[in-house]
């Protein structure tokens, strides 16, 4: 067992992979001879030369279209996004290409490509630095949405999603980078379509992702120390989710809370709760309730900024108080 | 009022070619033409359906670049795709069933006119979007170029070839694309076809050096301006391109003067170009003058030409009944393709 920093567990994750297939690539700005603005891809450049570290100038649609082609014919690209919200930019190479194209093919090509890198709200990076773009993303087909959120499941995802056939959006946060964990000295790998329990419970089901599962995980603390039981569920995958776990959960709890960084409107939230009124109307005994992100740009301001995000003490609050209805 | 630009100058007499490649030319494009006639009549018939942006007196770009390629080199086209598509090798009754949506089609109904592929023929696509191919096919020479200098894989030399229209000259994928082929040397053409209108907008309109061949220039990539309309001429300077592609020099940009003899797609009334300016590019025909030629140089006699436009007719007829006889995919499949393992 070794402590590892979750950026570096991303590290190793391409690094292994980079060993093992020939065809896996990393192409995005800086990632080469800087090592990366989250140093993910430092002195890979050296180990793997220039080519299979490529430093892409400032133009996100267009590498990420280089990224498509060079998928279909049968390499293994892996973009990093220097900032997730760049990604806008590529747009319409993620959404039409990326994500279409297997399908308007009739399956003619496979695009096997990974794009991952930092996003959500960090400290005071300001509004187009802040963003969360799983809700944007979600409604395209034939993109898998993954978001980890500890240095074990970073790398065992991440592992995977380089191996995995389909274009797979990986979400970093860019406050959990230097998270630090002892991983196994020998290889795994982490599925990218389950949801992992964080905590087991019986009084209330919390389904979360990515930063705010360490959010949670801290209200939880003072939860348990009043006397409740929630589950803690990290969604990881966010497309598709995992409704198996979650179902399983949903029928031992009946209750639901869904705590997420995403925008409120349209957000995976949105969708989690139109899902389970789909599938498990029938188990519940309360509304599903959703603490998300308020609708407004990311403030700078630090104070602005807290509260546009949910805190610890809202989600105790409002577990709190849908387990004191209980009937 | 839009300039007249004089096309440049290609002594065809001296170039070479066999009678057998010029008959090869000539049934490409005559395939391409009646292919397209075809697609015409069952559109207006009811029995195609979609946007259906046919490519008409564009043919000698498609056989001079694509016929001077090999089958494993890659092509990348637009919305504009069918007679790419033939001349890379995708057969037609699989292009005809994909415009008719059924399963046997290329992209087995579920792409449509804009989105032809053939992972077989390596077709990148058929791309509704302008501009969206470019970065794909500057994707695949980026493999190419991987393989032979990442990997040391000498027999990576493939070279591509990427399709698109002056309107998309004016997009930003097309100068973010130059930029990294010509940093990296990437094994691929860009050829533009200069149909002088994109849809409406009159290439002189949108665009603030209209001559495009120009644009290679900043990026030091060799730049060419070639009568479109001569398929001599575009195959001449495709050879020279692909020769230098193969080679490991870089890509080149071919800007080839051309023209569509139709509307910008089937539904479009085509009110906007003069009369005079169609017929001035109808005269320059490029079946007609290619036919001309090979008479002239006893490459091939009326005869011949005419098996070949008999034998393409049949072609066409069979594509047409194939179409038509062809299953429609199953509904059971509607989710069949969304991921790898479906
Ligand atoms: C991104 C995008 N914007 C607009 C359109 C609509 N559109 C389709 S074809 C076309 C004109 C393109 O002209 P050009 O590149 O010259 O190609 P041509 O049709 O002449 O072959 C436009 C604007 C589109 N398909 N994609």
């Amino acid at each position: 067992m070794a402590e590892t920093l979750l950026f570096n567990a991303l590290r190793e994750a391409i690094d292994e992979e980079m060993g093992r297939d020939e065809t896996v690539f990393v192409l995005g700005e800086d990632v080469g001879q800087y090592g990366g603005s989250y140093k993910v891809t430092k002195d890979l450049y050296d180990k793997y030369g220039e080519f299979r570290v490529l430093d892409t100038p400032i133009a996100e649609n267009s590498f990420t279209g280089m990224a498509v082609g060079a998928a279909m014919t049968g390499l293994r690209p892996i973009i990093e996004g220097m900032n997730m919200g760049f990604l806008l930019l590529a747009f319409n190479q993620i959404a039409n290409n990326a994500g279409m194209l297997r399908y308007t093919s009739g399956g003619n090509f496979k695009i096997p490509m990974v794009i991952r890198g930092p996003g959500g709200v960090g400290r005071q990076l300001g509004a187009e630095h802040s963003q969360r773009l799983e809700a944007y993303f979600q409604a395209v087909p034939g993109l898998k949405i993954v978001a980890c959120s500890t240095p074990y499941n970073a790398k065992g995802l991440l592992k995977s999603a380089i191996r995995d056939d389909n274009p797979v959006l990986f979400f970093e946060h860019v406050l959990l980078y230097n998270l630090k964990e002892d991983l196994p000295n020998h290889e795994y790998l982490v599925p990218l379509d389950k949801a992992e329990i964080v905590r087991p419970g019986k009084d209330v089901t919390i389904l979360t992702y990515s930063r705010m599962r360490h959010h949670v995980t801290q209200a939880v603390k003072g939860l348990v120390a009043k006397g409740f039981d929630p589950e803690v569920i990290d969604l990881i995958s966010l497309k598709p989710l995992d409704f198996e776990t979650i179902g399983a959960s949903i029928k031992k709890t009946h209750r639901v809370i869904v705590v997420e960084e995403c925008m409120r409107t349209g957000g995976i939230g949105a969708e989690i709760i139109a899902s389970i009124n789909d599938r498990f109307f029938d188990e519940l005994d309360a509304p599903v309730l959703r603490l998300s992100s308020q609708d407004i740009p990311t403030p700078y301001n630090g104070k602005l900024e807290s509260l546009t995000i949910v805190q610890p003490k809202q989600i105790e609050a409002a577990v709190e108080n849908m387990l004191a209805l209980k009937v | 009022m839009v300039q007249e630009r004089t096309l440049p100058q290609f002594q065809a007499p001296a170039a070479s070619i066999s009678s057998e490649e010029g008959l090869r030319l000539y049934e490409d494009m005559i395939l391409g033409r009646f292919f397209e006639d075809k697609c015409a009549e069952m559109y207006y018939r009811g029995k195609m359906f979609g946007f259906v942006h046919l490519y008409n007196g564009q043919e000698a770009v498609s056989s001079g670049v694509i016929k001077s390629m090999r089958p494993d080199d890659y092509v990348c086209s637009t919305y504009r795709d069918h007679v790419h598509a033939l001349s890379a090798g995708v057969p037609a009754k699989n292009v005809m069933a994909e415009l008719f949506g059924k399963e046997t089609g290329c992209s087995r109904g579920r792409g449509g006119s804009m989105h032809l592929f053939s992972g077989e023929h390596n077709l990148l696509g058929g791309f509704a979007f302008i501009g969206e191919g470019i970065p794909v096919a500057l994707g695949a020479a980026f493999q190419t170029h991987y393989r032979r200098v990442a990997l040391g894989d000498a027999s990576a030399d493939q070279v591509t070839a990427c399709f698109f229209g002056d309107g998309t000259t004016n997009n930003g994928q097309f100068f973010e694309c130059l930029n990294m082929a010509a940093l990296w040397k990437l094994p691929i053409l860009f050829v533009v076809e200069n149909n002088k209108w994109a849809i409406g907008m009159a290439h002189e309109r949108a665009t603030s050096q209209p001559e495009i061949y120009k644009k290679a220039s900043v990026f030091g990539m060799p730049g060419y301006e070639v009568d479109g309309m001569d398929v001599m001429a575009v195959r001449s300077i495709a050879q020279e391109a692909v020769a230098r592609a193969r080679a490991g020099e870089g890509p080149t940009l071919i800007e080839c003067l051309t023209y569509r003899f139709r509307g910008h797609s089937l539904a479009d009334p085509d009110e906007l170009r003069s009369k005079a300016e169609k017929e001035e590019w109808l005269a320059r025909d490029p079946i007609k003058r290619f036919e001309a030629y090979l008479l002239e140089q006893n490459l091939a006699d009326e005869a011949t030409l005419k098996g070949v436009r008999d034998r393409i007719q049949t072609t066409i007829d069979d594509a047409l009944t194939f179409a038509e006889e062809s299953p429609e995919p199953s509904p059971d499949d509607l989710y069949k393709y969304i991921f790898a393992d479906s």
